[in-house]
């Protein structure tokens, strides 16, 4: 059974990453992540880790990739992409080369290593606890300063994207002048234009 | 209770390596900046599957602790990446990694 288990979600997990370096359109490597997240989630559990497993999915699945879509439909690129032009030459041999050798080295770590480090003492599994109980244990005794940092570096985060996506109205003028080809031109914004100058002449007729 | 003992970790270990292998790759090979951003997810969550599976084996719950300030960090990545990600897009719908420059000044 945990074989069967294991297998299972194995094939979920490198399908999904095939289907995420190997998609054409954006919208199905996004949908290809969310195969993957949801196969790792499946082996948190087989783990033990039944709160991260959840977390997983609520975070990852729920928020980051519907992030990725709200991105890739906001700026309508969900265009299939030309794989085939290369303007780097050789960019992708060299970088296929590159990850066979990081990914035999990495194996023959696994394979040839032995997990060395004995059982831990300080932070051992309470016996008969639940996981959500111990983690939120160790946050908030052992890990409490990083904890505190994290919500730092979340304020930072919100700070930040707020500042880069914000289009500023004296930049916005400066590029119209410029170069009117590198502003993004919405349609949805010239339809709304038509829209609004028909109903003036009908106002005025 | 679901217990995982009958496999070895050394399988977790490797299905981790092989998932970090292919997301660095895809990280090289591909040029449109949404997709290599889905690839740098696709390392963490190797990451994070190799250190799951250290905690138990090793009975340890800190490294589920460390999950968990990744997936915080990963989040916190993923909302920056993709507000500069949305205003390298804004000046060239199809712009690749080639075009950041684009942002400049």
């Amino acid at each position: 059974m945990q074989a069967f288990v294991f297998t299972f979600s194995a094939l979920l997990v490198l399908g999904g990453a095939f289907g995420v370096i190997l998609g054409k359109n954006p919208v199905r490597c996004a949908l290809s992540l969310v195969l993957t997240l949801f196969g790792v989630a499946i082996l948190f559990i087989s783990l033990e880790a039944n709160f991260l497993a959840a977390v997983q999915v609520i975070v990852y699945a729920g928020a980051i990739v519907v992030l990725f879509l709200f991105v890739i439909m906001l700026l309508g690129v969900d265009k299939a992409e030309d794989l085939r032009t290369d303007p780097l030459v050789g960019q992708r041999w060299a970088g296929i080369a590159i990850g066979v050798l990081l990914g035999a080295g990495l194996l023959f770590v696994v394979l040839k290593g032995t997990i060395t480090g004995a059982s831990s003492q300080g932070a051992a599994v309470i016996k008969g606890g639940s996981d959500v109980n111990q983690i939120s244990r160790l946050l908030f005794t052992t890990y409490l300063y990083p904890f505190e940092i994290t919500s730092v570096l979340l304020i930072i985060g919100v700070v930040g994207a707020v500042l880069l996506a914000r289009r500023r109205a004296d930049q916005d003028i400066e590029i119209d002048a410029d170069e009117p080809v590198d502003t993004f031109d919405d349609p949805a914004d010239a339809e709304l234009e038509e829209l609004h100058e028909a109903a003036e002449k009908e106002v005025a007729s | 209770m679901i217990v995982a003992s009958q496999i070895a970790p050394q399988w977790y270990l490797g299905l981790g390596a092989v998932l970090f292998t292919i997301g660095a790759t895809g990280l090289l090979i591909r040029r449109n900046p949404l997709i290599m951003f889905m690839c740098v997810e696709l390392m963490l969550n190797a990451v994070n599957l190799t250190f799951v599976s250290f905690a138990h084996k090793l009975k340890d719950v800190g490294g589920q602790v460390n999950v968990f300030f990744v997936l915080i960090v990963a989040a916190a990545e993923v909302v920056v990446g993709l507000a500069i990600i949305v205003s390298l897009l804004r000046r060239r719908p199809e712009a690749t990694a080639d075009d950041i420059t684009l942002l400049k000044g």
